[in-house]
């Protein structure tokens, strides 16, 4: 469970997080939509430690994201992130690039690694990519990359970061197909979107972010056929 | 009986075992070259760490560094040389030569090091992170690599420029190819076939250096 109580967070004089509470529960796709500026990137920042905190508190499965006590680098073990830019190593082939953190964080043998790798990686359709070099790729194939090697660290938990607004509209699909998968499997995440629709299809639940607070939590299909607030009505009127 | 055996011959001729003289001297100028470009690029590394990570150490091993750069090799090597002398500390001038040649390398490496850290995208570096690495991992895995590709051309650049400046280091008396070449030069009075000679070695030592540079670019493509 990734748990945020009354978080705010602040670069300088700008508070962008104002007092976010949030719970998402083991299993659960929650989406986080709207406008750019709006918070949705920071706080998963904070979640997995990136950013730090002003007030309140994040917890995931228990343990206090931002505690000095804290192992930040065990805890990100069980957090995987997927970012707008895929950011592949490219010093590594597709295979390396999956297996690199197995092996030196999680201290796997190289066999070991590369079998999980090549599991991930046929698990993301790149089963036949193993031995090229990422920047061959195109930048949907480098997308599924970088969750295949997230996935490689067997998280519980998946955050994504508007993971399809960098790319091509026709590579789209494939990397959202690569999401619906990671539903099917169960797993738990949180996809901050400007996929509406897709939004609407994948999630649970669905939050809709105005300068810094949240403004609806709701169903998914609630939230996008019967907003309640104005904001969203008019949020969603420009997007849809 | 010719005149010249009643004279007294001031100069002889170029003779084969002056070969050996310079080779020798080319030995030492590699020896001096290898010492000073190998620590002073790890000492360059470390600074140009320092110079990316801390603002106070731009400001202060930033100055420093900047005199080293900027301030002729050839002062700084007559100051440094008789500077210890005076503390009651006279120094080789093989190890005055090392020591300023070290410096004046890790000042040039720094720079480029710095820029090949910074080569790597903040985003590609927090993408390691959240995988778990810890900062010496991303470091040790994900930036060294890929910063070490960025700045092999400007520090081939600067590994073939300290190898001919370390000519300067003849100043203070140490034998490497130019002071070799100016002794010879003095007895023979042939100082073109001897400056060719000297110019051939100083190729023979630098044309590895960029070639190894070139295959290693090659090697290190990304595909």
């Amino acid at each position: 469970m990734i748990e945020l109580n009354s978080v705010n967070k602040s670069f300088g004089d700008l508070q962008v997080l104002k007092g976010i509470d949030l719970s998402v529960a083991k299993g659960e796709v929650l989406s986080v939509i709207g406008a750019s500026g709006s918070g949705k990137s920071t706080m998963l920042y904070c979640i997995n430690a990136l950013e730090q905190i002003q007030g309140g508190s994040i917890s995931v499965d228990g343990l206090d994201v931002h505690a000095k006590s804290t192992d930040i680098n065990k805890l990100r073990q069980n957090i995987g992130m997927v970012f707008q830019q895929w950011n592949s190593f490219p010093h590594l082939t597709v295979l390396d690039n999956v297996a690199l953190a197995p092996k030196i964080v999680l201290g796997k043998s190289a066999d070991e690694a590369r079998s999980i790798a090549e599991k991930q990686l046929q698990h993301v359709d790149l089963g036949d990519k193993l031995d090229t070099y990422p920047t061959r790729m195109s930048g949907g194939q480098q997308q599924r990359l970088a969750i295949a090697r997230a996935l490689a660290m067997e998280p519980g938990y998946m955050l994504f970061d508007e993971v399809t607004s960098a790319l091509d509209p026709e590579l789209v699909g494939e990397v959202l197909d690569t999401l619906r998968l990671l539903r099917e499997d169960g797993m738990t995440m949180i996809v901050v979107t400007h996929e509406i629709n897709f939004a609407r299809d994948v999630s649970d639940r669905i939050a809709f972010f105005h300068q810094g607070v949240i403004e609806e939590l709701a169903p998914a299909k609630e939230l996008v056929n019967n907003p309640q607030r104005q904001r969203t009505q008019q949020f969603l009127s420009k997007v849809l | 009986m010719s005149e010249s055996a009643n004279t007294i011959q001031f100069f002889t001729g170029f003779r084969f075992n002056d070969l050996g003289f310079l080779a020798e001297a080319a030995g030492n100028t590699l020896l001096i070259s290898v010492i000073s470009i190998s620590i002073g690029s790890v000492l360059g590394c470390l600074f140009g760490w320092a110079l990316h990570v801390s603002v106070l150490a731009r400001y202060i091993l930033g100055s420093v560094l900047d005199i080293f750069r900027s301030v002729p090799l050839i002062i700084q090597l007559l100051l440094f040389f008789n500077f210890f002398p005076i503390l009651g500390l006279p120094l080789e001038p093989f190890a005055a030569g090392c020591i300023v040649l070290i410096f004046y390398t890790s000042a040039l490496v720094a720079q480029v090091a710095r820029g090949g850290i910074e080569a790597v995208p903040d985003s590609m570096r927090r993408a390691s992170r959240s995988l778990g690495m810890s900062y010496l991992q991303d470091m040790r895995y994900v930036v060294w690599p890929i910063g070490a590709r960025a700045m092999l051309p400007a520090w081939t650049g600067v590994a073939l420029g300290v190898l001919k400046d370390s000519a300067l280091v003849s100043v203070l008396g140490y034998l490497e190819l130019l002071r070799a070449s100016q002794i010879l030069i003095t007895r023979t009075q042939e100082p073109f076939i001897i400056l060719a000679i000297v110019g051939a070695f100083y190729f023979a030592l630098s044309y590895p250096i960029g070639k190894l540079s070139a295959k290693l670019e090659q090697r290190w493509q990304y595909d």
